[in-house]
């Protein structure tokens, strides 16, 4: 009982397909037929078989060729065995140009047909066995759309099971692509919110006024433009889950704004005077170190205590890179199928250079990388060469090189300038970036001549 | 399945009908004896192919609905379906009918000296597996299992006469359904 594939007989003569029909199924195949070809490309159109008899000799508009030809236009992998009923060698031969797998002349010894429908059945096995042993693989290391085997990552999974269901505020820290709002929305999903809306916003993105307006939502006329009264995503979120991505963008002002609402849990909308009451659950993700934004003082230690309750760092992918050749293999496998891409594996060597690249965009950018080369990828492996332009971005970004005749000094100088430059001036800032603290920065900055602005 | 009837399709031998009957019945577990009622198969011959189209002759002996009991044609004829160059048998799947030929398990066939004991053997695990069909069984991979697919004689003289346990299960449940 274990066969479950599926076998569509195609012939317009009755006996024919009834016989081999009935044949195939006491060998434990399940047999559909078609009496023509039209009928054939519309049963193949529902679904995949894993083997096509289709008969050669059929009534002109569709015949045989045609109806192999249409059904591989459907599933470019079809396995399909032409049956004619005089072995003609032209026939034979254009049968198998066309895509034929086999073709067997009528009548065919059992034994014959027998070990051929075997031949093809075992190599479909043995491929929906590696898919199901992807899948089995995949499934294991997945947690909401997350795939991991790293120990670290497998802690932030228990740990998101663990305070799903709390109403705790959550910081979630880690470098651009580490999938920040993937964890976001694991905890929402996984706790007892996951029936009431998840919703996301990008501090990053917008103006002051217009984040106010986001968060809060705004009554008619209360700034130029304000036509409508406008739910914020603070009211939307109500009863669930409020993500607030890139917190360490925001204005002094609403990091005031959004520390009452933590505290108190209401708000006034933008130009009203109508207190608002909601329960959400809010999440922060940063991509800068927040408590380093503190010290700098850019943000503030209470609104940080407030949101850092409960602390998540996710690792940049260069610190799990045991999860690069998971992570490919599901971005080939889920891209190949939306890019319409017959590759399906990545060849070893183009595991290689996945592996030993750097990925500063961490997983976004794995994911980049994998759609980039399926575009212009022509078989059914990727390989190394697929993954060439990884080599030639990493060459300009490692390819530093020491301008000549240039002192240590000279260099610590340019360094501090072009940082100083970058801050507007901003000594602290500029310490932050360089990694000194700020009275070193002093130091130099007297030491090369230096003033707030650039050089004296 | 309350008992099993041999159907004689032509004119096949009355001492191999008769071998049928005991291991049959053993077998099933059911009573198993030779029917009154005999198939002239000539409408079902293929003037060149010589051959006796076995969906035909299963069609004919279907004519009669058993009444619980389960039909086996027995012929020595070469039987064919019109895809393939010939088949030791055919069932319907799930029915109550089936046909089987010992024209091809004579070692006559392949230049070799009558066999009457192999012969025999050959007939009864075809006439099980056959029937075991009737009772939706499929091809079994166990291949000692008398349902393991043949397709020569050899692969016929290497399996039993018996089911596998998992076929047997089928085939006890079948029984005890059929004896309620
Ligand atoms: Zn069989
Ligand atoms: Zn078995």
């Amino acid at each position: 009982m274990k066969k479950h594939w599926e076998v569509l007989v195609v012939d317009d003569e009755p006996v024919m397909r009834e016989s081999l029909a009935a044949w195939l199924a006491e060998d434990g195949y399940t047999v559909d037929t078609a009496e023509s070809g039209r009928e054939a490309v519309t049963r193949a159109a529902a679904k995949d078989y894993a083997i096509y008899f289709v008969d050669l000799k059929m009534p002109p508009g569709l015949d045989g060729i045609e109806t192999m030809m249409e059904i591989r236009r459907l599933h470019a992998d079809a396995s399909v065995i032409i049956m004619t009923a005089y072995a003609t060698v032209d026939t034979a031969i254009t049968a198998m140009k066309e895509g034929a797998q086999e073709y067997i002349v009528k009548p065919c010894n059992p034994e014959e047909i027998s070990l051929l429908v075997g031949r093809i059945i075992k190599v479909k096995n043995l491929q929906r066995e590696n898919l199901i042993l992807r899948k089995k693989l995949a499934k294991q290391y997945s947690f909401h759309d997350i795939l991991s085997k790293n120990p670290k990552m497998i802690e932030i999974f228990d740990l998101v099971r663990e305070i799903a269901s709390l109403r705790s505020t959550v910081l979630i820290q880690g470098g651009s692509g580490t999938g920040k709002e993937l964890v976001a929305r694991a905890i929402h999903f996984s706790g007892d919110r996951a029936s009431k809306p998840f919703v996301a916003v990008s501090c990053a993105a917008l103006a002051e006024n217009l984040l106010e307006s986001e968060l809060f939502g705004h009554e008619r006329g209360a700034f130029t433009g304000a036509v409508e009264r406008k739910r914020g995503k603070f009211e939307m979120a109500d009863g669930g889950t409020l993500l607030l991505d890139e917190i360490g963008d925001i204005s002094p002002k609403l990091q005031v704004d959004l520390l009452r609402v933590l505290q108190e849990r209401k708000f006034f909308r933008v130009g009203g005077n109508e207190e608002i009451s909601v329960d959400v659950r809010v999440i922060a993700a940063s991509r800068v170190n927040l408590q380093e934004a503190v010290a700098a003082g850019t943000f503030r230690d209470d609104l940080f205590y407030r949101l850092n309750v409960i602390n998540i760092h996710l690792p940049s992918l260069r610190e799990r890179r045991e999860d690069i050749p998971l992570l490919a293999s599901a971005f080939v496998e889920r891209l190949s199928h939306e890019l319409g891409k017959a590759a399906s594996e990545l060849s070893e060597g183009a595991l290689r250079v996945l592996v030993d690249h750097d990925w500063p965009g961490n997983v976004r950018e794995l994911e980049n990388a994998v759609e980039r080369a399926l575009v212009t990828s022509k078989g059914h492996v990727l390989d190394e060469d697929d993954f060439a332009f990884l080599r030639r971005e990493a060459g300009h970004g490692n390819g530093w090189a020491a301008p000549d005749n240039m002192s240590l000094d000279e260099i610590e100088r340019q360094v501090i300038m072009a940082t100083l430059n970058r801050t507007a001036g901003n000594v602290k800032e500029a310490a932050a970036a360089l990694g000194i603290d700020r009275s070193t920065l002093y130091d130099r900055m007297k030491r090369y001549g230096m003033s707030r602005t650039g050089v004296e | 399945m309350k008992a099993i009837r041999l159907v004689r399709v032509g004119d096949p031998s009355p001492d191999l009908v008769d071998a049928l009957v005991v291991p049959l019945a053993e077998e099933f577990g059911v009573p198993c004896s030779i029917d009154v009622r005999r198939i002239d198969p000539l409408f079902a011959m293929h003037p060149e192919r010589q051959q006796a189209h076995s969906s035909q002759l299963l069609a004919e002996i279907l004519r009669d609905d058993g009444g619980g009991d389960h039909l086996l044609g027995v012929t020595s004829l070469d039987l064919y379906i019109p895809i393939l160059t010939f088949v030791f048998g055919e069932a319907q799947m799930e029915g109550h009918c089936a046909i089987v030929s010992y024209h091809r398990l004579r070692q006559e066939i392949y230049g070799l000296p009558h066999d009457g004991e192999l012969l025999e053997s050959r007939l009864v695990k075809e006439a099980v597996h056959e029937l075991g069909h009737t009772l939706g069984l499929r091809h079994c991979e166990d291949w000692e299992c008398v349902m393991a697919s043949s397709h020569a004689v050899e692969g016929i003289d290497l399996k039993g006469w018996e089911f596998c346990p998992a076929c047997r299960t089928i085939v006890d449940q079948e029984r005890t359904v059929s004896a309620l």
